[in-house]
Formats: structure tokens, C-alpha cells, sequence
């Protein structure tokens, strides 16, 4: 298994998108910090490369890395290695080089520039995005037969979690104001790992606006060291189940 | 401010008594019946349990070593009824509680020209109440109150009602109800106090004209400072900082005119400034770093003017609950302003509208607020932005800096 992990990595550092990925993150991290002397306006544009460019590279790129290399994969089957070890290291190396890439890129100028509890909740928040998405994307090319479906897809999981979802919920929010909403949206937002990022990061960064009427609700449990435990725990629900699912699919895939 | 000059105290004329012990005065009720007026009395340290001293003649009560009047949670320690009367370096703890009386620590009334100062007092109802004085100091003052649950449970620290001329300088203020409350007071000045902990309001204002508070610091209290149906108060150099919560405010402005608010400093609270039923306010060169709400104001507040201010890190700036507006926000530095500046004489040229569509939402559906920062939202203000249509069009800055004011 590790073989396969160390050979995964080789191959992806060796496509070069990964780097473009880490210089891209690594630059606009320094312009973004080094624009402006107010790092608390810098964390905001982080938060949204952290909420938007990271789910759509890790979902894009790990769906074109299963198809494009579906000969390797195929090959790889035909060796005495069970297919549930094969589709756990090629997650595993893609994982890898792609949270190593997020660490070093995002990780090097928040170590520079806000090294404290913030920074570092920006980070956690990016590595658990990066986790769920990759997964997300390894069901979604896993489910889907060819290259251009697949593709589709994952464009349509970053759609959905990162502007439908929470379009529809405001929709929900404006027809039903009227009514006790709190709790059934606070729910409602559990069902998308974009919004439990965010709001993890909120809790850190704007607490002060979350005071202003949600308070009881805020206080009580997002506020709380339990509130963000839970997200936590929720979100690596995001990153499990979705694995689970597109390893059971692919022991019953039809190559 | 006004009142600096106009306190004074007479030289010590008379006798010098001593207490306690190796004195042959061994209670405080003793000294004051035997002094006359304008004596001195040296109270020596010591546990004195002496139910309620009442003063009513001019005296120094000194204290020595410092003494501790304990009230027993059951009496008012220290009555004063007398001009010129000084007050300093006593303790004094456990004064009591009654719903029917306002027992204090130290209560002053009808008298002229007395100094409160270096005193500590622990643990009291109210600490420091004065009612119907007029040119008087209370200073240096440390008062530490017991916080209840809510709100009756607690006196105000230091309470003054229909005075004048009166000057609070550098007390140390925690865990009443109110830091400093005014009712009825005016030509008033309060400097270098520092407020925290309250349970409702750092420094309160109710019907107090013509005063001014400058350089306090007014940290994690329920509100920040309440000013109410006052006018021509001065707050200058003030720092409101960490007041939060649901219905917390750096400083709360209801029904007050011409006030002046300048160089303060507002950080971290979930609304700076909440204006309401307000005119003629003059706010300037304040900072507002890192709130949820800097500025709240409603549509009732009318002839204010917002000018030379630097707003920071806060994720609203303006809020408001209508459409109609009357006041005047040119020229302030915005740090979400993306203007462009052609002419090169420091003032954007396209103006800036400091209400966010998202903003308005939360003013209707408070839950609302769990979307700040989303995508769609982003995308909803920007259009907004573009094409105004629920924020109200009037609340404009068209003369936004480009560059924060310095301060």
C-alpha cells in the first residue's frame, strides 16, 4: 500500500499542477497579507481562496487524476493487491499531495503573518476541505462512466455546496421568516461541509456580528468548545462517509 | 473640566482626634459626636462594625492604616450631611441591600464641596451615592461589587442625582449594575475612570445635561456607556472595547442632541454605536476596529453628521432599519471601499455606500447572520452594490477617504 501511496505522489509531482497549485496559493497568501497592513481584511480573501478555489482545484483535479490514469488503475487490479487497498492509497496519495501542497502554500504565510488560534483554524478548516472534496470527487468519477460526466459533476458538487445550497436556504430563510427557522436551519447547514467550514471560521473571526441576536443560540452551542467540536466531528462524517461509499462502489465496479 | 476650580476645601482648622486602642475614642459614632466642626479625625486601622455613621457636621475623616467599616450587609456604613466633609483611605464593606432604601457604602446628601478619595469599597449595594450636592470630587476611588443574576440584585457604583459640578477622576469600577450613573446632573465632568465588568451599563446618563467624559476605558460591561434624553454631552478619548452580546453596545445614544463624540475608540463590540432618536450629534476622528455592527442608526436620528472616522475590520459598518435618512456620512475611510481615486486629492471618486443589502436582511431575520461570508451573499451585496434597491439610497458617502484618517 504504501508503495502505491509513494508512487501516486512521485507521479503527481512530477504533472506539475500540484506546484502551479502551491505557487498559486503561496502567492496570492503573501499579496493578499502584504496588501494591506490590517490582517484581520486579509483573513476575509483567505477565507474565500479556503471556502471556493480550494474545493473546486481539489475536486477538479482529482476527478481528471482517476481518469486519466484508469489504464494504471486497471493494471494495478490485475496484480494480487484487493481492490479496497488500491482505491484507499490512490485517495491516500492524491490526499496527501494535495493537503501538502494546501499546508505549504496557505500554511507558509499565515505562520508569517497571524500565527495564533485564527491562522491556525484557517488551516484546519482548509485541510478538512481539501479531505471531503477529494473524497466527494472520487465517488463522483468512481459513479460516473466517462471523462466529460465526471468532469460535470464535480463542477456540479462545487456549484451546489459552495452557491445553490445556500441560495436555497436563504430562499427558505425569506419564505418562512416569519417562523421559529433557527434551529431547523442550523440543522439544514450541517448537510453542507462549505457552510460547517465557514461558520467554523466565523465563529473565530466575526463573533462579535453572531452576537447581535442569535446569541442564545450561538452562545449556548456554536460558542461553545462543544459547538466546535461537533462541526469538527461532522465534517470528518463528510470526509468518511463519502470514502466509504466510493470504495464500496469501486470493489463493484465494472472496469 | 468645569469643576476642577470650583472645589475646594477649607484649611483644617480645628483639633486632631485619634482612635481606637491606645486613643481614648475607641468607636468613629464616639469621634464624630465629640468633634467640632472642621476637626480632623485619624481613623486607625481596625475591624469597625458600627452600624450607621452619620456625619453632619464639616469634618476629615481620615483613615490610618486602613480601617475597614464593615455594614454587615445589613446597614448604610457612612452617611455624610455637612459641607466640605473629606472622605479618604477608608475600606468599607458590606453595605446593605434594601429594596425599599438605597443604602450605600459612602451616601452624601444636600451638601456643598466634599472630597471622596482613595477609599475602597467592597461588596455594597450602592457604593457611592450622592444626591443634591454640588461641587464636589471623587477620586481614586476602588469599587468592587458583588454581581448578581440580574439587574435589581446590585446598586450603581458610584450614583449621582441632581448634582452639579461635580468631578470623578481615575476610580477603578467593577461589578455593579451601573459604573457611574447620572440623574439630573450637569456641568459634570468624568475623566481617566476605568469601568468594566457592569452588569447593564459602564457610565449611564438619564436627563444629564452639559457634562463630558474623557479618556475611560469601558470594557466588557452589558453596555459600553448609555446616554439618554441628555443633550451637549462631550465624549472625547474614550475606549469602548469587548461589549457583547444580544443587546450590547459600545455606547448606547438614545434620544440625546447635540452631543460631541470624538477620538474614541470602539473595538470588538457587537455594535459600536447604536443611535436612536438622536440630532445634532458631531461624530468624528473615532476608530471603529474589528465590531459586528460599527454604527447602527435608525431611521429616527436626524442632523447627524459622521465625518473624519476610520472604519476597520468590522463586518457591517452601517445598519439601519429604514428607508428614510437624514444625516451626513461624507468623508470617512472605509477599509471595504473599492473605489478609485483619479483625481489624486485623497477622496474617492464614486461614493460609497456603507449598508450592505446583507445587512438589511439581518435587520429583518436575525438568524440570518449565520450566512455572513457565503458565496451567494458576496454576490447578492455586490449586485446591490451596483443596483440599489433595498438599501436606502440617501445613506451615501460621497466623499469616501482613501486613506485612513490618522489619529
Amino acid at each position: 500500500m504504501n508503495k502505491i501511496v509513494k508512487y501516486i505522489m512521485l507521479d503527481i509531482l512530477k504533472s506539475k499542477v500540484v506546484i502551479a497549485y502551491l505557487v498559486f496559493l503561496m502567492v496570492t497568501g503573501f499579496s493578499i497579507f502584504n496588501l494591506d497592513e490590517n490582517t484581520s481584511k486579509g483573513l476575509i480573501s483567505l477565507l474565500n481562496i479556503i471556502l471556493f478555489i480550494v474545493p473546486l482545484v481539489c475536486l477538479i483535479y482529482a476527478t481528471i487524476y482517476i481518469f486519466n490514469s484508469s489504464e494504471f488503475i486497471e493494471l494495478l487490479t490485475a496484480q494480487p493487491v484487493s481492490r479496497k487497498k488500491l482505491i484507499t492509497s490512490i485517495y491516500a496519495g492524491v490526499v496527501l499531495s494535495l493537503t501538502l501542497a494546501f499546508l505549504i502554500g496557505i500554511g507558509l504565510p499565515i505562520l508569517l503573518f497571524t500565527p495564533d488560534a485564527t491562522g491556525f483554524i484557517f488551516l484546519l478548516a482548509g485541510i478538512l476541505l481539501t479531505l471531503i472534496f477529494t473524497s466527494l470527487a472520487f465517488l463522483g468519477s468512481i459513479v460516473t462512466k466517462d471523462k466529460a460526466k465526471g468532469i460535470g459533476v464535480a463542477i456540479f458538487i462545487w456549484l451546489f455546496f459552495t452557491i445553490l445550497y445556500d441560495g436555497l436556504l436563504l430562499l427558505l430563510m425569506f419564505q418562512f421568516g416569519d417562523y421559529p427557522i433557527e434551529k431547523p436551519l442550523m440543522i439544514l447547514t450541517t448537510f453542507n461541509p462549505v457552510d460547517l467550514a465557514r461558520i467554523l471560521i466565523l465563529i473565530h473571526t466575526d463573533y462579535a456580528a453572531l452576537m447581535g441576536y442569535t446569541g442564545a443560540l450561538f452562545n449556548e452551542f456554536l460558542g461553545s468548545q462543544k459547538g466546535t467540536i461537533t462541526i469538527l466531528l461532522i465534517l470528518l462524517i463528510w470526509i468518511i462517509v463519502p470514502t466509504m461509499i466510493a470504495v464500496r462502489k469501486f470493489r463493484k465496479k465494472d472496469l | 473640566m468645569f469643576s476642577d476650580s470650583s472645589v475646594f476645601f477649607r484649611q483644617i482648622a480645628g483639633r486632631c482626634f485619634k482612635n481606637r486602642k491606645k486613643f481614648s475614642i475607641k468607636s468613629i459614632k464616639e469621634g464624630v459626636a465629640k468633634a467640632k466642626p472642621f476637626d480632623t479625625l485619624f481613623i486607625h486601622s481596625g475591624l469597625y462594625k458600627e452600624q450607621n455613621i452619620l456625619v453632619e457636621k464639616t469634618l476629615s475623616l481620615i483613615g490610618v492604616d486602613n480601617p475597614v467599616l464593615d455594614g454587615e450587609n445589613k446597614f448604610e456604613v457612612l452617611t455624610i450631611d455637612a459641607n466640605s466633609v473629606l472622605v479618604t483611605g477608608l475600606t468599607i464593606k458590606n453595605s446593605g441591600y434594601s429594596s425599599m432604601k438605597d443604602l450605600a457604602g459612602i451616601k452624601v446628601m444636600n451638601s456643598r464641596q466634599f472630597l471622596i478619595k482613595n477609599n475602597t469599597l467592597i461588596n455594597s449595594y450602592f457604593a457611592i451615592h450622592i444626591a443634591n450636592c454640588d461641587n464636589f470630587r471623587i477620586e481614586n476611588n476602588t469599587i468592587r461589587g458583588t454581581p448578581g443574576t440580574d439587574e435589581q440584585s446590585t446598586g450603581n457604583a458610584i450614583h449621582l442625582w441632581k448634582c452639579q459640578y461635580a468631578s470623578i477622576k481615575n476610580n477603578d469600577i467593577s461589578g455593579h449594575r451601573d459604573g457611574i450613573y447620572f440623574e439630573f446632573v450637569e456641568n459634570s465632568h468624568i475623566e481617566k475612570n476605568n469601568s468594566y465588568n457592569n452588569l447593564r451599563y459602564g457610565l449611564h446618563f438619564m436627563f444629564s445635561n452639559k457634562d463630558s467624559y474623557i479618556d475611560n476605558k469601558f470594557t466588557d460591561n452589558g453596555a459600553g456607556v448609555a446616554v439618554m434624553f441628555s443633550n451637549h454631552i462631550s465624549m472625547y478619548y474614550n475606549l469602548f472595547s469587548m461589549n457583547r452580546g444580544a443587546s450590547a453596545y459600545g455606547l448606547l445614544l438614545k434620544e440625546i442632541s447635540d452631543g460631541d463624540i470624538k477620538d474614541n475608540m470602539f473595538e470588538n463590540n457587537t455594535t459600536g454605536v447604536l443611535m436612536e432618536g438622536t440630532n445634532r450629534l458631531h461624530i468624528t476622528k473615532n476608530s471603529f476596529y474589528k465590531n459586528g455592527y460599527a454604527l447602527r442608526v435608525q431611521a429616527s436620528c436626524s442632523n447627524n453628521t459622521v465625518h473624519d472616522n476610520n472604519f476597520n475590520g468590522n463586518t457591517f459598518d452601517v445598519a439601519t432599519n429604514g428607508s428614510l435618512v437624514l444625516n451626513n456620512f461624507d468623508g470617512n475611510y472605509w477599509d471595504k471601499y473599492e473605489g478609485y481615486d483619479l483625481k489624486r486629492d485623497g477622496v474617492g471618486d464614486v461614493p460609497y455606500r456603507p449598508v450592505s443589502l446583507f445587512s438589511m436582511v439581518t435587520e429583518n431575520i436575525p438568524i440570518a447572520s449565520i450566512f455572513i461570508r457565503s458565496l451567494i451573499v458576496f454576490l447578492l451585496d455586490r449586485s446591490e452594490k451596483i443596483i440599489p434597491s433595498i438599501a436606502p439610497e440617501n445613506l451615501v458617502d460621497n466623499k469616501p477617504l482613501m486613506k485612513p484618517v490618522a489619529l
